[in-house]
């Protein structure tokens, strides 16, 4: 159940990825969404899961819009892995901490997937610095939003509904 | 069961998934020289594997053939040592016998080229003094020598026999200063005397100044003492300068090295008085 809904979350996140793809602050997209989801993941189920999702999301994500298959997908692996082992070790919580926490997930995802593509001399990113903040700040933003909402949801549903049922 | 080991270790589930995306992406990217990066690192890998798998071949065979296969090698080698100087004293020996029959076959190629009865002998001593230049030699009266005989070798003329014995005979070198042979510059037919000066020169007596000499010309024996035969290189000149009473003061250097003397032919026809051309 819980992998199934982790999967869920993972092809939504890149159902919306790719319509907001459009999004797009110098050749960077600016928020991440499948990253987003990855960190989560990670962050609620520890770093085997957040490996898994990680190589999972990032392997479609390079299938749908990357030219090199598995670049995407070993930043996204090392991301969601190290997420998780930084939540086994440390109380990721609060919005501060997680939003601390996406900032350096951006920040690592954008080095490796960067860094391989430099390395490889298969794509040039001139001036990074500024893209990549803005990614980190945006994903960190949303990301937070993002889950305090879908950990706030449920909760909420429960108590509208427990209220309707003292009211009767 | 397989899976829920694999979840207690993360470590290796990602050194996995890191290897299982590196070999992706070398897959399908290129290196510069367009050959598949896989195939580059797998190839590269692989012959480093090969490298160290050689490399620890041969330190074995190393160890083995340098160390531990060494017994024995010290009694070879002593054996090789001594060996080794039996062919270091033979060499020696060699050389010195190939020394003397070259100077054996010049000594026979003189005999055969002069046509004179001679007798070949051999230096067995130096003078004692540096005042007197003579040498000894091993033949005597016993082979016919006799006093006043020259001794000649293949660089040239090497003086006469003063004093026979039995079995030896003492001859003056050129070179002493009592000694003296009738020279003739080859040149020129210019006459002369020949005279040893004590010092290994030669000088030549009794050259008109108004004669044409000139340093690089070769002595001969001229014949007339009566003791060399004609024709018998004595030496070069060395130096030619003005001398008194009108003749010319020559310096020869002798065509022999007195100190590398070993063998001699000495001359036991004795030579026809030449006359001076211009004499009655």
């Amino acid at each position: 159940m819980r992998t199934a809904a982790a999967a869920a979350a993972i092809l939504i996140a890149l159902a919306l990825q790719t319509t907001l793809a459009g999004l797009v602050i110098r050749g960077t997209a600016a928020i991440d969404l499948v990253l987003i989801v990855v960190v989560y993941i990670a962050l609620k189920s520890g770093p085997v899961t957040g490996l898994v999702g990680g190589t999972v999301a990032g392997l479609i994500q390079d299938a749908l819009s990357n030219p090199i298959l598995g670049i995407g997908g070993l930043a996204k692996t090392l991301v969601g892995f190290l997420s998780g082992v930084l939540a086994t070790q440390f109380i990721l919580n609060g919005p501060l901490p997680r939003f601390v926490l996406l900032v350096l997930a951006t920040c690592l995802h954008a080095a490796i997937f960067m860094g391989l593509y430099v390395l490889l001399d298969l794509r040039q990113f001139p001036d990074p610095v500024p893209a990549v903040i803005g990614q980190a700040l945006g994903n960190g933003f949303v990301g937070v939003v993002g889950f305090q909402l879908f950990e706030w949801l449920p909760g909420f549903v429960d108590r509208r509904r427990a209220g309707r049922f003292l009211k009767r | 069961m397989a899976i829920a080991d694999i979840r207690q270790r993360p470590g290796m589930l990602l050194g996995g998934a890191i290897l299982l995306h590196v070999v992706l992406i070398s897959a399908q990217v290129n290196t510069a020289s367009g050959l598949p990066v896989l195939q580059v690192v797998t190839f590269g890998s692989f012959s480093e594997v090969q490298r160290g798998t050689m490399t620890v071949v041969d330190g074995v065979r190393n160890l083995w053939s340098g160390y531990i296969a060494l017994q024995g090698v010290h009694a070879e080698n002593d054996a090789l040592k001594h060996e080794l100087q039996a062919l270091q004293v033979r060499l020696q020996q060699e050389r010195a016998e190939a020394q003397r029959t070259d100077s054996l076959r010049q000594l026979l190629e003189l005999r055969e080229r002069a046509n004179l009865d001679t007798a070949a002998a051999e230096v067995i001593a130096a003078s004692a003094s540096t005042e007197f230049r003579t040498v000894t030699i091993d033949k005597g009266t016993g082979e016919g020598l006799k006093t006043d005989m020259a001794v000649i070798s293949p660089a040239g003329v090497v003086g006469r026999v003063i004093l026979p014995s039995g079995r030896a005979a003492k001859v003056q070198l050129l070179i002493d200063r009592n000694a003296a042979a009738g020279g003739l510059i080859e040149r020129t037919r210019v006459q002369g005397v020949v005279e040893g000066f004590g010092d290994g020169s030669l000088r030549m007596e009794y050259v008109p100044g108004t004669s044409d000499v000139k340093p690089g010309d070769l002595v001969v024996t001229s014949g007339i003492d009566g003791i060399y035969p004609k024709g018998f290189v004595i030496g070069t000149i060395e130096q030619v300068d003005r001398g008194t009473g009108g003749y010319h003061l020559i310096t020869v250097r002798p065509a022999v090295d007195f100190t590398r003397l070993e063998e001699v032919l000495v001359v036991r026809t004795p030579a026809s008085r030449e006359v001076p051309e211009g004499e009655p």
